[in-house]
Parts: structure tokens; C-alpha cells; sequence
């Protein structure tokens, strides 16, 4: 390996990477804007959901009851009626997400002491979201049948007292979780995007045989072409991350150290990756392809938008494959749990272990097409 | 201006040679036709979001018959799962710092005590609050567990007078299984990751080949070049898209309640605007890294994100979900899960049916007057 020769073709590479201020542009602001983007979108809370409430009673308590429901910030009325046939419509269009319906009498069987029931229909398309909103107003309700038996003097005060607290995220929101992820995420498309069609171009292009001529080696183009792009998306890593702190307050709990030494073997696994794509393709559209299909199972088997305990075991073992899978893991425990190197060793080493054989895979490639 | 002199048999020539062009390329031509269904397959069952069994330590310093039931009932619900008995207060970090448990639940001496005695007897549960979700299902079901278990242990199983109770009814997916959500968003958000990877290079291509100067030279419109590229991939699209329902339904057991012409009829224009969108980008952008990289930002992760494929748009800021109205994906998750799961028609789905057409109309308008500004340049 020749310094100066690799020093000449990162030259090359970051003269043909920046030369194009539309692609300039592209690589340092189009992650942060992602990220702003998706740093909102990503959220499972379950707040402010749009209800309707048929109230038969109208009474006191039933008010009392819908005034319960709204108090929370869960839930948000944007329908009143009193036709039951109404709701049904709403949840058809889409208009609510929950509709309540208090039936006539409700009032009457609180203060008689006998059980009042109410109805709850919950939009089921999202299962997710209908299982949390769901659980919220049973909870609700439940309270407003304590403080009204509380009321008629009856003591409900008995039983199990849960008294539950979370920790790392107390307040419980999602975003905590889902915008160190989305770093993740946005980390890999740069490195792909700047790779996979790096050493196809040139081969379309025709310059791979005017490289093939000089005496550089495999080795050496390989690291011309990565030093270049693994400076850049160090800089992407440190723009997200000042915008996952400063602007979404994600608390960076952990080492920073820690969280730089697990970026830079991600980001190195990532290169590789897109280096080997890059390799193993006859033409820029293949590249592409290919980068299309391995995407959507690297973001969908990473644990970012589904917990990986619910997948089939089968898949569970797959995502061991997964290098999202183990930056997810570290990045979301340096967030949040506030982890150093010490804890996520494994991961690291996991991370380590697949940059070293997706590099050696794509010089093996490499030097094969060159020879 | 001139009302463009359409010919039909141009658009079709066109179209005949992008066939052509696609055939000689089966590599590309497998991946248009079993790329879809793979992933659809693969994701079909990889994906699942029903939380079962979810790992929990115990630390039971009760010890008693009463704090014993309490926790049969929380593992009897199938929800949790005891994984580990922890034999001081020391270890109940450990367990959630290295993620082996969810949650641990603490019953402090004294808990049955407290119950023959009619008061209400403390008990901690501590979660893994990181994952928030998973955390707020698991507060509402252990909420839930223990106030039955109350009611039917404390109160012996009588209704208490003046309680008031919840019945709940889900619509349109009764045992709230997640696939049956899945599987429609999924194919929404395949086809459109696939309709603008089909025409993305398109155009892009002859650029840099230098056909394109070839295709300026004959006497056809641009706006026959735009359609007669689309045909092909239309006709790819909508193959996809029914393999794709017979799947669902078949393998999946989704139901089909609504009108299946009505579901081809959206599908029609969804595909219009998502393969629009890539020849614009690929008109537009002129070279292939840069249309590939433009089109990659701007199908993956929207179609993934700002779709409610999983995070809800209802739940995101105003501006979000204003954002969101240029992303195609999430009218046409509207129609396949409006469609197979509610069972809705036109008079609901007219809002997305119109919104799909001025996004088909915009994006096939400026893919052509990205065309000629090229041409003319």
C-alpha cells in the first residue's frame, strides 16, 4: 500500500463527490432534514385522539364522564350527536378513532346503585393505536366509577394499589426511543446512497479501466473510495446528532465516546456494504436494485418499527444479521440508558466482526474483476 | 398555445420500445415482477406486533398465598411472562439496565396484611420506559389485571354499586391482530417503493446514453414519450398489485370486505402518480446516481413514515400531517385498508380517489415539462 496514492485517490473521489453543489447540498442537508421530518413523524403516543361521544343521558354524570375523558389530553371531541348511527359513519371515514356512547338511564343506575355500563367502539385498522387508546379509556372509566361510588359513600378503597413508574423515559414518550433510531437509519441511506454505485460507475463510465492500468491496487482504490465518504457521513452523524439533542431534547445519557466508536464501525459496516453492492453489480441500475431491496429489511427486521420479541422466531434470529439491528441496540442505550463501551461490548464487537468481512468480501470481488 | 396533436399509435410505439428495452434486461424484469411479492411474503410474516409473553422479574418480599395469586394473574393473562425471581431489592436494576426483563414487579411486605385489613395494599411495578410504547400497553394491561384481580379476590367476585364499566368493541379487526393491519399498508408501501424504483432511471438512462437526442429527433410528443413510458410499467404495477390481494386474502387471511373494482380503480390512479413522480425525478435530474439518490429519499422513508403504515398521522403535528398530503402512499393505505378491512366505499374514499388524481396530473404534467425544458436546453 502506497500512501500517496491512496492520498491521490481520496483527492479524486472527494473532487468528484463535491463537484456537483446540487449533490453538496444533498449530503449535508438532506439528513437533517430527514431528520426533522421524521424525528416527528416517528411517534407511537397515543394522544389527542379524535372521539365521539353520543351522549342518550344527558345528565350531570354523563357529562361528568365525557368531561373525564377529555381531561387527559388522550382524547379530543371533535363529534357530539345523539344518534348512535352516527358514530359507526365517523369511524367508517376515518373522522374518529373512538367513539364513546352513553346510553339513557346512566345516570339513574350510578345513583340506584345497580352497575352503568357505557359503550366504547374503537377503530381496529391500527392495532397498535387501537390497543393503547382503548386501554386508556377503560382506565378512565374505571376512575370515574370509583370517584362516583367514592361519592355515594361506598369504599372502593381496597384491592391492589399498582403504582407503576418507567424509567429512562418517565414521561413515556416514544420519541426518545424512535429519533435515535431514526439516526440510525438516515446513517445508512447516506453510506449506501455515497457507495453502492461508486465502483459501477466507473466501470459504466468506463475510468474502471484506466484505474485497472495504473498501479494501484484493489486494496488501495478501496480505501481511496471510502476515506472520502466515511469523513462525510462522520460530519452527517455529528449534524443529526446536535439536532437529535438541541431540537428534539433526546437526553444523550451515555459516553459520547461510547456512541462515536459504535457510530464508526456502523458507518464502516454500512461503506462496506455499499462498496460490496457496488462490486457485485453490472450496472448502476442493478446497483440500485439491489440497494432498494436490502433496505426495506434492514429498516423493517431492526427492531425500529416493530419490537423485535413480537417477530416469529425465525426472523428473531435473522435479524442477528442485521448491523441496524446492533446500532439500534447501542445507540438507544446511550441514549437513554445512559450505557458506556463496557456495556455494549458485544454489540460492538458483533458491528467489528461485519465490517471486516463485508470488506474483505467486497476487495475478494474487487480484485477478482480487476485481475 | 397548440393543443398537443396526440397519436396513439406514437404512445404505443413508445411504449412497445421500452418493452423491448425491459425484456432485454431480465434481471430487472424478475425483480418488477417478484420483488413485490417476496417482500410482501417475507414481510407478511416477519412483521407482527402483538406483544405476548412479555419477559418480567418478580421480587415477592410477601411471600404469602395472596401475593402469589397476584402474580398467577398477571402471568395468566398471557401477557407477561416470569422470567426471573429476584432474591433482594439490589438486582431489580440489573434486569432492566441489560434488557433481559420489561419490567420487575415489586410486592412489599405486608401486601396480604393489607388486604384482610381492607386497605389498599402498595405494589410497585417498574418499567423498561425506552421502548414507550411497549411501556404504556404493558401499564394499561397490568392496570387492567389488577383491578380484576381485585374485584374478584377482595370484593369475592361481587359487583361493587355505582362501578361503572367500559364495554369495548373493536371495529374492523376484533382480536386487534397486527397483520390484519399490516398486510394492506404493506402493500401500499411495497408498490410505491417499487413504482418509483421501475421509472426512476427511465428517462435518466437515455440521457446518458445518448439516445435521448435520438428520441427528440422523431416526430413524437413528449407527453406520448411520458405515457408510453408508463404503459409497461402500469401493466407491471397492476399485476403486482392483484398477486399482491390474492396473497393477502388467500395466505393471510385478510378480508376483502369492500369493492374490488373499486380497489382496481384506486389502484389505477395510485399507480399514475407514483410512477409519475419517478419520471419527473428522472427527467428532472437528467443523471442516474442523482435521480437514484432523490428517489430513494423521497419514496423510502415517507412511504415507511409519513403513510400511517405504523405511526399514526393523526398523531403528528399539523404541519406533518400537511406535509404529508404530497406522499402518496398514504392515500392509497387509506384506500387498501378503507377497502379490505372497513369495507368502504366511494362516498368515503372520494377524498383520496380526488387526491390522487391532481397527485397524478401534477406529477405527469411536470415529468413532461421536465422534458422538454431538457429538450429545448
Amino acid at each position: 500500500m502506497d500512501r500517496a496514492r491512496i492520498l491521490a485517490l481520496v483527492r479524486k473521489e472527494r473532487r468528484q463527490l463535491l463537484r456537483d453543489p446540487k449533490s453538496k447540498r444533498f449530503m449535508f442537508a438532506a439528513p437533517v432534514l430527514q431528520l426533522l421530518l421524521f424525528g416527528y413523524a416517528a411517534t407511537t403516543d397515543v394522544n389527542r385522539v379524535p372521539t365521539g361521544v353520543v351522549d342518550h343521558d344527558q345528565t350531570q354524570q354523563s357529562r361528568a364522564l365525557t368531561d373525564a375523558l377529555t381531561a387527559g389530553d388522550y382524547f379530543r371531541i371533535v363529534l357530539r350527536s345523539d344518534r348512535s348511527g352516527d358514530l359507526g359513519r365517523a369511524l367508517d371515514g376515518g373522522k374518529i378513532m373512538l367513539g364513546m356512547e352513553i346510553p339513557a338511564g346512566f345516570a339513574a343506575d350510578i345513583n340506584a346503585g345497580r352497575g352503568a355500563r357505557v359503550q366504547v367502539l374503537v377503530d381496529g385498522s391500527n392495532s397498535n393505536t387501537a390497543t393503547v387508546a382503548q386501554g386508556y379509556a377503560g382506565r378512565i372509566v374505571q376512575q370515574f366509577g370509583l370517584r362516583e361510588a367514592r361519592r355515594l359513600g361506598v369504599s372502593l378503597d381496597r384491592g391492589v394499589d399498582l403504582r407503576t413508574r418507567a424509567w429512562y423515559n418517565p414521561s413515556l414518550t416514544s420519541r426518545a426511543y424512535n429519533v435515535p433510531a431514526v439516526v440510525g437509519l438516515l446513517l445508512l441511506l447516506m453510506a449506501l446512497l455515497l457507495t453502492a454505485l461508486s465502483v459501477v460507475r466507473e466501470r459504466e463510465v468506463g475510468t474502471l479501466e484506466q484505474l485497472m492500468v495504473s498501479p494501484v491496487t484493489p486494496g488501495e482504490l478501496i480505501l481511496g473510495k471510502t476515506i472520502p465518504v466515511a469523513i462525510i457521513t462522520l460530519i452527517d452523524l455529528l449534524l443529526v446528532v446536535t439536532v437529535a439533542v438541541l431540537w428534539f431534547h433526546i437526553p444523550l445519557r451515555g459516553s459520547i465516546l461510547a456512541l462515536l466508536l459504535a457510530s464508526s464501525l456502523y458507518i464502516l459496516a454500512s461503506l462496506g456494504l455499499g462498496l460490496f453492492i457496488s462490486t457485485i453489480s453490472r450496472t448502476q441500475q442493478e446497483a440500485f436494485m439491489t440497494m432498494f431491496l436490502l433496505l426495506l429489511p434492514f429498516i423493517i427486521l431492526s427492531g425500529f418499527l416493530y419490537p423485535i420479541m413480537t417477530m416469529p422466531a425465525f426472523f428473531q434470529h435473522l435479524t442477528v444479521l442485521n448491523p441496524v439491528r446492533w446500532f439500534l441496540v447501542m445507540v438507544r442505550d446511550i441514549f437513554l440508558k445512559g450505557a458506556g463501551i463496557g456495556d455494549i461490548l458485544l454489540p460492538l464487537l458483533v458491528l467489528g466482526l461485519m465490517a471486516v468481512a463485508v470488506f474483505g468480501a467486497a476487495a475478494a470481488r474487487f480484485r477478482r474483476t480487476l485481475g | 398555445m397548440r393543443a398537443p396533436d396526440l397519436h396513439l399509435g406514437r404512445l404505443l410505439a413508445v411504449a412497445r420500445k421500452e418493452t423491448l428495452q425491459l425484456r432485454r434486461d431480465p434481471r430487472s424484469l424478475a425483480m418488477a415482477f417478484m420483488l413485490p411479492l417476496g417482500l410482501l411474503l417475507f414481510f407478511g410474516y416477519a412483521i407482527s406486533w402483538d406483544l405476548r409473553r412479555l419477559p418480567i422479574a418478580v421480587r415477592d418480599e410477601d411471600g404469602t398465598a395472596a401475593s402469589r395469586s397476584f402474580v398467577a394473574a398477571l402471568e395468566g393473562s398471557d401477557f407477561f411472562q416470569v422470567a426471573e425471581r429476584l432474591d433482594s431489592r439490589a438486582e431489580v436494576g440489573r434486569g432492566l439496565q441489560d434488557g433481559t426483563v420489561r419490567a420487575v414487579l415489586l410486592i412489599p411486605r405486608g401486601f396480604s396484611r393489607d388486604l384482610r385489613a381492607g386497605r389498599r395494599a402498595p405494589v410497585q411495578l417498574l418499567l423498561d420506559g425506552s421502548d414507550a410504547n411497549t411501556a404504556t400497553i404493558m401499564m394499561n394491561y397490568a392496570d387492567a389485571i389488577a383491578a380484576r384481580w381485585s374485584q374478584q379476590v377482595v370484593l369475592r367476585g361481587q359487583q361493587p354499586p355505582g362501578l361503572v364499566t367500559a364495554e369495548s368493541r373493536v371495529w374492523y379487526n376484533p382480536t386487534l391482530a397486527s397483520r390484519q393491519m399490516i398486510v394492506p399498508g404493506l402493500i401500499a408501501v411495497i408498490m410505491s417503493i417499487i413504482a418509483a424504483m421501475l421509472t426512476a432511471l427511465t428517462i435518466a438512462r437515455e440521457w446518458e446514453r445518448g439516445t435521448m437526442e435520438q428520441l427528440a429527433a422523431t416526430p413524437v410528443h413528449r407527453l406520448e414519450v411520458v405515457f408510453g413510458k408508463l404503459l409497461p410499467y402500469l401493466a407491471i404495477g397492476f399485476f403486482d398489485v392483484f398477486v399482491s390481494v390474492v396473497l393477502g386474502i388467500l395466505l393471510f387471511g385478510v378480508p376483502l370486505r369492500g369493492n374490488v373494482l373499486l380497489l382496481a380503480g384506486m389502484t389505477l390512479l395510485f399507480l399514475l402518480g407514483a410512477l409519475g413522480l419517478g419520471i419527473f425525478i428522472s427527467a428532472a435530474l437528467k443523471s442516474q446516481v442523482l435521480a437514484t439518490q432523490v428517489a430513494l429519499v423521497v419514496t423510502y422513508l415517507p412511504a415507511l413514515l409519513l403513510s400511517s403504515f405504523i405511526f399514526d398521522l393523526r398523531a403528528m403535528p399539523a404541519a406533518l400531517q400537511a406535509i404529508s398530503q404530497i406522499v402518496p402512499a398514504r392515500y392509497y393505505i387509506a384506500v387498501t385498508r378503507g377497502i379490505f378491512l372497513k369495507g368502504v366505499g366511494v362516498q368515503v374514499l372520494w377524498v383520496q380517489g380526488l387526491s390522487m388524481i391532481i397527485f397524478a396530473a401534477v406529477g405527469i404534467g411536470a415529468a413532461t415539462a421536465a422534458f422538454r425544458k431538457r429538450i429545448s436546453a
